[in-house]
């Protein structure tokens, strides 16, 4: 078995502090997360039984604290560009579950038209910047989005999203150092889950795999956080947003979080064992901690988590009828937009 | 028309006229503030426009890219200066699979130039790649390759004011080359070649530099009774299958000239599509002049071994009306 990071000895749900966050929020949080939740658990048997999803998906369960600690940090301006597990940055983002479902299906109703799947969500309008198939990728679109943001002086904050196997990629690193020395208003958000597909953190990455240490050796704030702890995740990028929009540059957020499902939905596990995943399922599970904190608090009245818990298992469904009453594309569409500029497409749809 | 002036300063006209037209439009790339780029191409707008417009870069170009592609999402026009076209390669997945793919996946127009300096030039191999058929080979891409600077400003303006990745390249040998440029407002279609010489008896195709050589070689030609009509595509994507098309059915013959290798090229796309699409006008075979499938050499003279020359295009086109002579020649 790896030595995760930090799972400790403690057999019992580890508490979260409410501290700076706004609690009547939280619920909200929370509804959100549940949703990703139940988005993410649906999955596995429509790309793997049912076929109703072309190809497999990425799940981001158990990461949705991240998500949601992040994007709740930000205003409805800033922009968020995601990589290959990125259902839960878009819901989290806005997108409803019924447009996503739809994407992923391959229908016209999708976010993309049915051109894009999982891996090419975009929403520009809610400023989704897009998820994007190719690791290490969408931090320079962020990055290139916060550049746009600090010459036209929108006051917008890009957060650029990649895992722990995209920080081992060097075209991350040159975004961030351009960010750097350019000041730019970015949050380069690393969501470190310690599987690059089947590879451990500790066998990909030095510095104890703290990501975080060798951010900092680029000249920016550099912090590693809980990412199973929506509250902690919410206070580091709140902080790194503030210093954004003061025009003091560019901030480096690790969140150590867990995917509970495979790399990809089918998949079958023989780099892990399942204790390990039940471990943090018990210990760590942000739902189930933000849950207690806000019951401790008062905050959560009785039956309220059921209900809430009921309301997305039935929002998941509903998106599930939507995708699949959705049409698929039409035919005569496989070519257009590639660009502006006309051109013969030529190849056996254009005779 | 106007005072003649070189390649360079014509792309440098280009870019103050379009930078003080439109404000979204930065160049970003290495060297450019103080230097003004290798081969001068921004030279003085630095101080122009500041460095919020003319933006140096670390020697990075995946974030160079990256950083057009993100910005052009998020509303600004940028031009990134790759300085050599082979820097590309430290670049692809954001040409290939960010830049190229955003209007189809997302529905993003992309409206970004990437301008570099290429063709076959000196300083060896890493410096003289042809990426032309990569780029035209990859769905989403807009490839221009202007051979004078009218072509080279007015494909600039075009660039600017449309909505796709522009891969513009700007051949090292052609800096210093003078010509008559337009005004503020004289744009060139990319998408459209051009006669460059007329002609009854067989067609030319070249692009970039390679032009001068078939207009020369064209000369050579008249000489001998042998009307050459040289088109210059201007664009290698959009290509102008129009005008190549109205010539071949003229002419009959077709010489296709490129100093890039000969797999997979932009010459082998060119005269597969002519050979598909007007096989009954042909009375020749389509002739490819390539470079050889070699790495460009340091020693000038190995180099321009590999390099189709005057001599070579005036030779080939005369060996093949000798062999499929027809009627409508002399």
């Amino acid at each position: 078995m790896n030595e995760t990071q930090t799972v400790t000895e403690c057999e019992d749900l580890i508490e979260i502090q409410l501290e700076g966050v706004a609690l009547d929020e939280l619920e909200e949080w929370l509804e959100t997360m549940l949703v990703i939740r139940e988005f993410e658990e649906s999955l596995e048997p429509l790309t793997t039984s049912g076929n109703q999803i072309p190809g497999g998906v990425h799940q981001a369960s158990g990461q949705e604290a991240v998500a949601v600690g992040a994007i709740r940090a930000l205003e409805a301006g800033d922009l968020v560009a995601s990589p290959h597990r990125p259902h839960h940055h878009a819901l989290a983002k806005g997108m409803t579950p019924r447009v996503a479902m739809a994407e992923l299906w391959g229908r016209t109703t999708g976010c993309a038209g049915g051109r894009g799947g999982t891996m090419h969500l975009n929403d520009f309008s809610l400023g989704y910047f897009g998820s994007n198939g190719i690791v290490g990728a969408p931090v320079g679109i962020a990055m290139g989005a916060a550049l746009a943001a600090k010459l036209r002086k929108t006051g917008q904050v890009c957060v650029g999203f990649f895992g722990e196997g995209g920080a081992n990629t060097g075209r991350t690193w040159e975004s961030i150092n351009f960010a750097a020395v350019q000041k730019l208003p970015l949050v380069a958000f690393c969501e470190n889950n310690q599987y690059a597909v089947e590879t451990f953190i500790g066998r990909s990455a030095a510095l104890d795999g703290s990501i975080a240490r060798r951010a900092a050796g680029f000249g920016l704030p550099s912090v590693q956080v809980d990412g199973q702890d929506v509250c902690a995740v919410y206070r580091a990028t709140r902080e790194a947003r503030e210093r954004a929009a003061r025009g003091e540059g560019p901030s480096f957020i690790e969140a150590v979080t867990y995917r509970y499902r495979g790399h990809n939905t089918g998949e079958v596990a023989n780099y892990r064992e399942e204790r390990e995943v039940e471990r943090w399922r018990r210990t760590k599970d942000p739902i189930e901690r933000l849950r207690r904190a806000l019951e401790n608090a008062g905050r959560l009245q009785a039956g309220r988590f059921d209900a809430l818990a009921a309301k997305a298992k039935e929002t998941v469904e509903d998106a599930i009828r939507f995708a699949d009453e959705s049409p698929t594309p039409d035919l005569e569409t496989a070519t257009l937009g590639v660009t502006a500029l006309p051109f013969d497409p030529r190849g056996p749809a254009a005779r | 028309m106007s005072e003649l002036m070189t390649v360079g300063q014509a792309f440098q006209q280009g870019m103050r006229e379009e930078m003080t037209r439109d404000e979204t439009i930065f160049v970003l790339g290495t060297d450019l503030f103080i230097r003004g780029g290798h081969f001068a191409q921004v030279k003085g707008i630095g101080t122009e426009f500041g460095h919020d417009r003319v933006i140096d870069a670390p020697i990075s170009e995946a974030a160079m890219v990256a950083a057009g592609v993100g910005a052009a999402m998020n509303g600004m026009r940028p031009v990134i200066d790759l300085n050599f076209m082979d820097f590309a390669f430290g670049a692809m997945d954001e040409i290939a699979n960010q830049a190229a793919k955003s209007r189809y996946l997302w529905g993003k127009p992309l409206p970004l130039v990437i301008r570099a300096s290429s063709g076959v030039a000196l300083y060896a191999a890493q410096h003289n790649n042809s990426l032309e058929a990569w780029f035209m080979h990859t769905p989403g891409l807009v490839v221009v390759m202007p051979s004078n600077p009218a072509d080279t400003k007015g494909i600039l303006k075009s660039a600017l004011r449309g909505e796709d990745p522009v891969i513009f390249f700007m051949h090292k040998r052609l800096t210093g080359a003078r010509g008559e440029v337009g005004g503020p407002d004289d744009l060139v279609p990319i998408g459209k070649a051009v006669v460059a010489r007329p002609g009854r008896h067989v067609t030319v195709i070249a692009s970039g530099i390679v032009v001068q050589k078939a207009l020369k070689s064209a000369e050579l030609l008249a000489a001998d009774g042998v009307d050459a009509e040289v088109i210059d595509l201007r664009s290698i994507f959009p290509l102008d299958t129009d005008l190549i098309a109205e010539s071949v059915r003229k002419t009959g013959r077709a010489v296709v000239v490129t100093e890039e290798p000969p797999y997979a090229s932009v010459a082998s796309e060119i005269a597969a599509s002519i050979q598909e699409d007007l096989f009954e006008y042909l009375d020749a075979p389509v002739t490819r002049l390539t470079a050889a499938h070699a790495p460009i050499p340091h020693a000038p003279q190995l180099m321009e071994a590999l390099l189709p020359q005057v001599e070579t295009v005036v030779g080939a086109i005369k060996r093949s009306i000798e062999r499929w002579p027809s009627s409508g020649d002399v």
